[in-house]
Parts: C-alpha cells; structure tokens; sequence
C-alpha cells in the first residue's frame, strides 16, 4: 500500500483522569480514495476515534497520521480546514444563511469573496439543493436539507478527506436512502477519502469499501463487508448478518407462506 | 408654584445632562470591564465563580453606602498620588459616583453575558471548530453573535439600575437628577422631589425602550432595529451633554457648597449671587453630607461654604471640652488654620443649634423646661432625632450630662423629624434653633444649664487657596456679623413652610434685602 491517507498507531483516549477508557488503542489505516465505514455499538468509541482524526479530541496516547504529516505537528484549527467534517446534529450556524455556512471555511481562508460566490453556487448544484436557498436560514430547511447543507459546508475548501460522524441518523429513511446514495456518488466523482461513523449496518454495507467493527474501545474485526460475513467471531458474523435477518423477516411478513 | 416649577425647568438642561454623562460613562466602562470577564469566565469554571460572586456581593451594598465608601478611598489614593507625584485628583463628585456605578452595573452584564455564551448550542460550537475556526473566530463569529440578545437583555438592566442609582450621587458632590430628589426632600418640595423621579423615569424608560430596539435587533437579526436604536442613543446622549459643552460663561470657576438642608442652600445661594455680581463664574455643589463638605473645602474641591463652630470643634478636631462662644470660635480659628489651611471668615452672625424642644403643650403638662427637668421623664418619651445625631459627640456628651435615657430612639429626614413631634410619634427632637419650623410650629427649646451642647456659630470656611485671592475674600466679607437668627429663621421658614414655598434662591435674593446688604 502506499503512504496511507489516514494512519491510526495504537491511539487511546481515557477522560475523567484515566478512569475511563473511552478508546483503549486503535491501529488503522486507510487508503486514499478508500470509503470506510466504523461501525459498532453506543459507546464503543466510534465518535471519539473520529474526533481525535481532525484534533478535536487530543488523544492521550498513540500516533496519529495524515498523508504522512502528525496531528498536532500544525495548528489544529489549520489541519481542520483540509478536513471535511459532517456532524450528527449537524451544527449549521444559525445566525448565517445558507451561503454564508457552507462558504465558511474558504472565508476563513481569505478567498476572495467571488471565488467564494461561485464555488457556494457549485456546491449546491452538487448536493441537489435549489440554487435559490443560498439566502434562507438554516431555520426555514428540512432535516434532509440542512444535512445536505452540512456535506456541501464540509466539501467548501476542496477537502481530500471526509470524516462523518453519523451524518444520516437523524433523518426518515427514504430521504437517508437517498442522501447516502447522492453521498458516495460525490466520493467517486470527487476522488475523496470517508471514513464515516454509522450505527446502521446496512447504509455500512450499501456505501463502505471497506468496515470497521469497534467494541469497547478496540478494533474488533475489519474487511469488505463480505468477509466479515466470513469471520471466525461469531458476534461479528451476527452484526453483520442483521440487514439480511431483517430482510428475511420482513419478506416473512410481506408474503405470507402460500 | 410657578416659580418653583420653572426654577426646576431651568435646572433640568445641566441635571440632565450630568446625569447622562455619568450614568452613559459608567455603562461604557461596565460593559468595557464586563465582556472580556464574562468571555474569560465562560472559559475558565474557577474564575466564573470568583467574578459572579464578587459582582453579587458587591450588589448587595446598599447603593448609597458604596457610593459613599468611594469617597474617603479615593480621598486617601489622591493624598497618595500627591505626595508620590506632585498632583493629587479630586475625590468628590464624578470619579467616586462613576466608579461605584460601574461596579453596579456589572453584575447583570457578566451574568447575562456569560450565559448566553455558555447557552450557545453545543453543537454549532464545535461545528465552529470543526470548518476550522480559531478560539478568537468562533468567539466574534458564532458565540457573541448568538449570544447578543442575552447581552443586550443584561446592558439594558444594567442601565436601567444605573441611571436609577445615579440619582444618589448627589451627597457625595456629583450633580444629577437627585438633586431634585434631595433638595425637595430637605424643603418638602414635593412638586419638586415628584420632578426629579419622573425626569429619572423617563430618562430609565427612553434608555429602556432604546436598547430593547437593539436587543429585539440582535434577537431578530433585523439590522435596521440595531442601527435604529443605536443612533437613537447616541443622539440623545449628544442632545443631553451639548448643553454642558455650551455652558461654561465667563470668569473664574468657583465651587459653592452646601450640606444637606435649607439653611445651607439659601446661604449658598446667597454667597453664590455675591460672587457672582463679583464676576466669578459659579457652580454649586449641594447636598454634601458633613464630613465631606469639609474635606472638600480642605482639599480645594469646595472653594467655600458654612458651617458652624460647634460640629466643626466637635467632629472635625474631635474636641470634647467646651469653652465659652468666643474663645471656641477663636481656637477653632486657629486649630483649623494650622491643621488643614482652612481659613474661617467669620461667623455670619446667628447660631444654628442643636437643641432639644417639645410641644408646648406636653412641656407645661409634663412642667419641662429645661433638659435637666427631661432627664427624670425621659425613660417615657421618645425621642426623634435627624440622621446623624445620634451618631455625633454631641450626643454623647449630652446623654452623659444630663443622664439621659429615651424610651426610643428614631432617626428621621429633618422634615419627617418636625412632623413627627407636631404629629405625636416622637415627644422630644433634636431640633435647629435657626429653624423657622421652631416658632411655627409652635414648639419650646429647652434650656442646657449644664451648657453640655456646645455653641453653633454659623461660621464661612474658606479653602487654603481660595483665603488668598481678595476679590473672592471681600465678595463674601460684608455677609460677616449681618444676619441676625430671626432673618435667618424667616428665611428658613419661606423654604420649609407647606403653603406658599419659596426656592432657597428666591428666599435668598429677600434675606439680602432684608438685612439689606450694600451691593458690593
């Protein structure tokens, strides 16, 4: 492989002055272009391991690696702005119109205004929004539409790497169906990097290149989704069967025994 | 009526305008002080508590008293700068009054701005780090912007309280609105007392109205609401203050004062219309409590006022002997010559005792005129006192002479003292001699065989620097030895009496005419 996009070297977080360990070392590394998605239980340190990817949760111990350059080498809130980060609630500014959110960080970037007009203007033709939203307030959009708002901000300063941390949970599963679809056709055409954070195994199989099973802080199984049908961790194998339980029952239910 | 309403109406342009420029000035410093707290304390646990505590405990100062705590404070500091540096700074007026209303209007500041920086949606905050802000970006973009409205909701009670509690600068020498309050509450000028609230008021309200325009702006993210109510204020703060960039007129600047009653504004008046037939240019400080009326003079912030021999010999040189009229008055003389610099004029030619007096009617029941004879029924009378005897030597020494021992002991403004004894509540008071209230009300002084209250010669003080220039010195010389105590009550009376009121500057322009002073 070569020089990975990502590189995770045994990274663990403990708060409340180590009693807790909310990551107890992870080592993982992605490749450029590769679509990950971390899956796992609530608490199994998903959220946390993302977070310290872009600096916002210092790790207490562990490397971490972005094209080779060590977090915490730069200023943090620089290495942010080559980051794309889609957040689970979102955190659209409510105060800024939908232009000025999603153009945020290239203005933070000092580009000039009109370069920011024009690539604000790209970006919601990307995420299919109306071009004519520019001027609303995050207030006066559906959940689907500020989540698409929330992807076009992330994607704003040409960002090789996406980190998405749950990005369609909050939302009714058509309009997620078709978000995560919209999502990894932008990947493809855009040559990005994901790693996403999700609890839905089956949007993990439907998107992922490749996924992660976290559990309690570690790293518990990984591979292409048809592999981890084939792992010898019979927890693993389950997990990974549920879309295809549900499936099952629910066409049980649909076609009654004839 | 009309006279003293238009009085008030030509007051009003010079009230209002301190007013403004002090409550506008402690506000900017407030909010200047509180922000940066409040953005600090929002970061840091430790100090949010340091800083919300110490601002609630400072509110928890009556107003008056930490207005008053200033005063001596920066009295000491200015003693300090004067010897380390040469010049000193005065510790009267507006710097005392600005930096106790800056505290005060602190507290809603920092605890409205500090929760509305805390109260910002967690989730926006670290979206603002995650699109790669700085701390000072997401502070300036995303966390004071979103907090306005609760800022906004802290400076708009924060200058409601300060223009509210600016009216009580006036007895530490800073001219505002209260002095209405003050000097109406001293001459039971109600009309006069009800002109100052509701210019306060109105002043509070228009203030209110202004910065709930920005408030509702910053909650509505309407620009025009903000710019509206912003050039409101800073138009009507420009209107208030122009007439103290005009005034000024010619000559040299003097400093009039006066304590805190209506004998004290009519001579105050009185030496005021000398000086100024003299050419000086004259402002007069009104409502001074005692012992700042002469540290002021001492230190040169009052150029002149009266006070009288005995408060001076008692409080100020902290005498407790008590040698005939004469020769107190020439001891002090001396005393307050060597110790401050403070030259005393003279004495204008009455006293203005204090002196216990009853009803007449309940002194011949009970067969009391004398306070020897009050000491045996003492233990069933109550006595009302105004608001600082009890708290001066006098009282003391007098307690001690006659043994004297109330039933009860109130403490009332002096108007309320008069109505209290007249009306039954108190039985014997701390009453003035010079006080026309005395035979109008028909009370009796009694007498002091043990001559335990010392003599009150109503004395000019003169400042150090002031003693020296001879037009001032000879503007006020010709009111020496001219006004007899029966002037001085009439006058007293025209100011105090319910029907028919005259401001203390028209009863000062008739005692001229009555003792008929030679125009100098």
């Amino acid at each position: 492989m070569a020089q990975p996009m990502i590189e995770l070297q045994d990274v663990a977080k403990s708060f409340d002055g180590g009693t807790s360990e909310a990551v107890a070392g992870v080592s993982l590394a992605v490749a450029e272009g590769e679509f990950i998605a971390l899956v796992g239980g609530s608490g199994s340190g998903k959220t946390t391991t993302l977070k310290m990817i872009n600096g916002l949760i210092a790790p207490t111990r562990g490397r971490i690696r972005i094209a080779g350059e060590a977090v915490g080498a730069a200023e943090p809130h620089l290495l942010r702005r080559r980051i794309g980060y889609v957040f689970q609630e979102v955190g659209l500014f409510p105060h800024l119109s939908v232009a000025e959110n999603i153009g945020i960080t290239p203005k933070l970037m000092g580009e000039p205004k009109a370069a920011i007009e024009a690539r604000v203007t790209e970006l919601l033709d990307l995420v299919s929004l109306p071009r004519d939203y520019a001027a609303r307030r995050p207030a006066a959009l559906s959940g689907g539409q500020r989540q698409r708002v929330g992807v076009a901000r992330a994607l704003a300063a040409h960002p090789k790497l996406m980190l998405m941390d749950e990005p369609f949970g909050a939302l009714d599963p058509v309009t997620r169906d078709a978000l995560g679809g919209d999502y990894r056709d932008l990947h493809r055409r855009l040559g990005l990097t994901t790693l996403m954070v999700t609890h839905d195994i089956t949007e993990a199989v439907l998107l992922a290149d490749r996924v992660v099973v976290m559990d309690k802080g570690r790293v518990r199984a990984e591979g292409k989704p048809a592999e981890l049908l084939a792992s010898p961790d019979a927890e693993v194998r389950a997990l990974m069967e549920t879309p295809r339980r549900q499936a099952d029952r629910v066409r049980a239910r649909l076609e009654p025994a004839s | 009526m009309n006279e003293r309403l238009a009085s008030a109406w030509r007051l009003l342009p010079n009230y209002l305008g301190q007013h403004v420029l002090l409550s506008a000035s402690a506000l900017a410093l407030g909010v200047l002080i509180s922000l940066p707290l409040a953005v600090a304390a929002s970061r840091n646990p430790r100090l949010r508590w340091i800083a919300l505590l110490s601002a609630g405990l400072i509110q928890t100062i009556p107003s008056l008293a930490l207005l008053a705590l200033f005063y001596p404070l920066l009295l000491a500091l200015s003693a300090l700068s004067r010897d380390l540096f040469g010049a000193g700074f005065s510790a009267l007026g507006f710097l005392p009054s600005l930096l106790a209303l800056t505290l005060y209007s602190m507290l809603p500041i920092l605890r409205n701005a500090t929760t509305g920086i805390l109260g910002v949606d967690p989730a926006v905050v670290e979206a603002a780090r995650g699109v790669g802000m700085t701390d000072r970006q997401r502070l300036f973009m995303v966390e004071l912007p979103l907090a306005a409205p609760v800022i906004m909701a802290g400076v708009r009670t924060a200058a409601v309280w300060t223009i509210g509690t600016a009216t009580l600068s006036t007895p530490v020498g800073q001219t505002s609105l209260g002095d209405y309050i003050f000097s109406g509450l001293q001459t039971e000028d109600w009309v006069l007392v009800l002109f100052g609230c509701a210019a306060a008021a109105g002043l509070a309200l228009i203030v209110d109205q202004l910065l709930g325009l920005i408030e509702s702006g910053a909650a509505l993210r309407d620009r025009r609401r903000i710019v509206g109510g912003g050039l409101g204020l800073v138009v009507g703060t420009a209107l208030a203050l122009a007439p103290l960039a005009a005034g000024g007129g010619t000559g040299e600047r003097v400093v009039v004062g006066a304590k805190n009653f209506s004998e004290q504004y009519i001579l105050a008046s009185l030496m005021s219309d000398r000086l100024r037939a003299a050419g000086f240019n004259v402002s007069e400080k009104d409502d001074l409590g005692s012992a700042v009326a002469y540290q002021a003079v001492a230190s040169g912030e009052v150029d002149t006022y009266v006070d009288y021999s005995g408060t001076l010999w008692t409080n100020v040189l902290k005498r407790t002997d008590n040698p005939p009229r004469k020769l107190l008055l020439a001891q002090l003389t001396d005393a307050l010559k060597v110790r401050d610099g403070v030259v005393v004029l003279g004495p204008l030619g009455f006293e203005n005792a204090y002196a216990l007096a009853m009803r007449r009617d309940e002194a011949n029941k009970l067969g009391i005129h004398s306070i020897a004879n009050l000491a045996q029924h003492a233990p069933d009378l109550t006595l009302g006192s105004d608001l600082e005897f009890l708290s001066r030597p006098e009282w003391a020494a007098l307690k001690g002479a006659y043994g004297l021992n109330f039933k009860a002991e109130k403490r009332y403004q002096p108007t309320f003292m008069y109505k209290a004894v007249t009306g039954g509540e108190a039985d014997v008071i701390s009453a003035f001699s010079s006080d026309g209230r005395i035979v109008a009300d028909d009370l009796v002084v009694l007498s002091d065989p043990r001559q335990a209250i010392p003599p009150y010669d109503a004395v000019i003080l003169l400042s150090p620097r002031r003693s020296a220039d001879p037009s001032f010195v000879a503007a006020l010389r010709p009111l020496i030895g001219a006004i007899p105590v029966e002037a001085m009550r009439k006058a007293n009376l025209s100011v105090d009496r319910d029907q028919d009121k005259q401001t203390p500057a028209q009863a000062a322009q008739d005692l001229a005419k009555a003792i008929s002073l030679a125009p100098h």
